[in-house]
């Protein structure tokens, strides 16, 4: 069941768009907030308010990048992985990260405190090499900040 | 307000955002008055078509054509959306606009739907720009509580609403039409075409997409008038022109400049030219999807006719730089996994070359390549040109590969030949 909470942030969406169905990415990213991942049991509580299907809101959500299908960590990082980034030695920060954490890109840690993701360009290639942490831009990237940035993130 | 850079030189130098008042202090919703006050939906539209302002999405289609296409007589409601998706890798200026001065996209969005008979807006926006998502909902309700949207803005008679919608994720979702069902809620496929837009958009009403940048000049044109507008510019095509340069410059960066600048000012001048040790091999003029250019293009003025004249596309004018220490293959390669991993799978000379592409320039890379290689790159993008595909990702992706093939003939032989990178 969608908490009242979930319930009410959905419904403020409603009357931005002409009928229910077009509420449901923002449907799904207010439910992915709060529970971190969209499992089986989200998209149904989803789908009954909405009016849909839990399999019309999987095809839905498997099209994009940011709903997430499976569990993540606390934290998930984006590391950018686009041309600039990569001109810009973004391989680099990629290994070290892998490294540092013990996992490949795609992965969450053991501890289950960070998901490492691959990300299409973050618009800041001015400023490459650049990654996201949650809801934070980090740019101008060496593998020294990276560690102190992590640990801003427990 | 500094005549030359209506776009961005208003912006605060501390980095936060203009509120309402710093915007109206600056001249904005001037000409949001002046159009309701005194101008007809069709004088709209005559001035900005006389502006000769083009889109700033990438494809250069004329602003006021393209609202001229919204019909007069069509049923509501009818929509207008902007397009703030800023996929496109190397690309990084309607970041900037959102952040620093959402109340011109605003403005914007409001003429926009004057001019086009609309009811209801949307700002479609990257979901990881969160500062530029704060930003613009703070400005939207600034902008509500100011009587600028809502029911009879300054006693017009006309009325507009404003949304923000928040993308979950995908370089589809900056197509238009894919644009359009992501917003109600489906795949962002895009959608076959004709019907266009103007005639059968969002929920199959009248609809008019345009990119950020070309909103925010909007405002500025009905103020000063399109003459004005074309007086900015060093070319035939009205305006400024948010130019970037990103890759081994001494200083990466965005710049303001007239519309035409050449390519050699905005390297030498404003990126401080090639960091030391390093010359210039090559570069995309305006993101990822556009053919490469080389140094003896470095006199071409970045304006939509010349640049398509030098052989590639102005495209969203943000240049990505390749220096000679930097592998053209690595590069290509890079940009192929970046639209094979897009591709939404529509369209079988795209999902199934992109692939095909995307596997032999990793082997190559990687010291497999092998003899028939080159050929076989070249018999792919063949079947990306315009006319085979739904939409114009797969012939974004031709772009680079094919100039590359051309420019860089060289170092893809050397890869197969040697089997190896010689840059690792
Ligand atoms: C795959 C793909 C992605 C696109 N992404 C964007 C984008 O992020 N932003 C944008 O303004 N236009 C993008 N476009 C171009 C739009 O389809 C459209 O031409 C543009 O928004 C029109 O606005 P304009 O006339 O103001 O340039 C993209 C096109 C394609 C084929
Ligand atoms: S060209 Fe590619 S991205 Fe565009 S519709 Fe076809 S398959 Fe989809
Ligand atoms: S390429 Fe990494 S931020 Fe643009």
């Amino acid at each position: 069941m969608l908490t009242p909470e979930e319930r009410a942030e959905i419904e403020a969406e409603f009357p931005h768009y002409p009928n229910r169905k077009a509420v449901c990415i923002d449907a799904m990213k207010i439910v992915q907030k709060h529970r971190g991942w969209l499992s089986d049991d989200s998209l149904k509580d989803i789908g009954e308010l909405l009016g849909m299907s839990a399999a019309d809101l999987d095809g839905v959500a498997t099209f994009y990048n940011l709903l997430f299908r499976r569990p993540v960590g606390r934290h998930v990082i984006y590391l950018c992985d686009s041309v600039s980034c990569w001109i810009m030695g973004s391989d680099r920060q990629c290994s070290h990260l892998t490294k540092r954490l013990g996992v490949a890109a795609g992965e969450t840690t053991a501890d289950g405190r960070f998901t490492l993701l691959p990300v299409v360009c973050l618009g800041a290639c001015d400023h490459a090499p650049v990654m996201m942490v949650d809801d934070d831009t980090h740019p101008d990237l060496t593998p020294e900040q990276i560690d102190r940035i992590l640990e801003r993130y427990p | 307000m500094p005549e030359d850079k209506p776009l961005t030189g208003n912006m605060r130098p501390d980095g936060q955002a203009l509120d309402r008042e710093a915007y109206e202090r600056a001249g904005g919703y001037q000409g949001l008055r002046k159009a309701l006050t005194g101008m007809t939906r069709a004088a709209v539209i005559e001035e900005v078509k006389a502006s000769n302002l083009r889109g700033r999405g990438g494809a250069g289609f004329s602003t006021g054509l393209k609202w001229s296409f919204v019909p007069e007589t069509v049923p509501h409601p009818r929509y207008v959306v902007a397009n703030g998706d800023e996929m496109e890798p190397g690309t990084f200026k309607d970041r900037l606009l959102v952040e620093r001065d959402p109340h011109q996209l605003v403005e914007g969005m409001i003429l926009a739907g004057y001019a086009t008979g609309a009811d209801t807006g949307y700002v479609f926006l990257r979901g990881e720009y969160k500062l530029g998502a704060q930003r613009v909902a703070q400005a939207i309700a600034e902008a509500y509580g100011a009587g600028y949207l809502g029911k009879d803005i300054l006693h017009s008679g006309y009325s507009f609403e404003l949304y923000l919608h928040l993308s979950a994720g995908r370089y589809m979702c900056g197509e238009e039409t894919g644009m359009l069902n992501a917003l109600e809620g489906k795949r962002a496929n895009p959608r076959a075409k004709p019907p266009f837009p103007p005639v059968s958009g969002l929920f199959g009403m009248p609809t008019t997409i345009n990119n950020v940048e070309t909103l925010c000049n909007v405002p500025h044109i009905i103020r000063n008038g399109a003459a004005w507008f074309r007086g900015l510019s060093r070319s035939k095509d009205g305006g400024t022109k948010l130019y970037g340069a990103s890759g081994k410059v001494k200083r990466p960066g965005l710049w303001e400049l007239p519309m035409g600048t050449t390519i050699r000012e905005i390297l030498e001048e404003h990126a401080g030219g090639m960091r030391d040790g390093l010359r210039l091999r090559g570069l995309l003029p305006g993101g990822a999807s556009t053919d490469f250019l080389t140094g003896e293009h470095l006199d071409t003025p970045m304006d939509f006719s010349e640049v398509q004249k030098a052989g590639s596309r102005l495209g969203t004018g943000t240049m990505i730089i390749l220096d000679d220490q930097t592998c053209p293959v690595g590069m290509v390669s890079n940009l192929e996994h970046f639209f094979a991993q897009e591709s939404c799978g529509w369209c079988t000379p795209c999902w199934s070359g992109l692939g095909w592409v995307e596997r032999i320039l990793r082997a190559m890379e990687e010291g497999r390549g092998q003899p028939g290689d080159m050929e076989k790159l070249a018999f792919q993008t063949r079947f990306w040109g315009s006319g085979h595909t739904f939409c114009a990702l797969a012939p974004g992706a031709a772009e680079p590969l094919q100039s590359a093939l051309k420019y860089f003939r060289a170092d893809f032989e050397q890869h197969i030949n040697e089997k190896r990178c010689p840059w690792k």
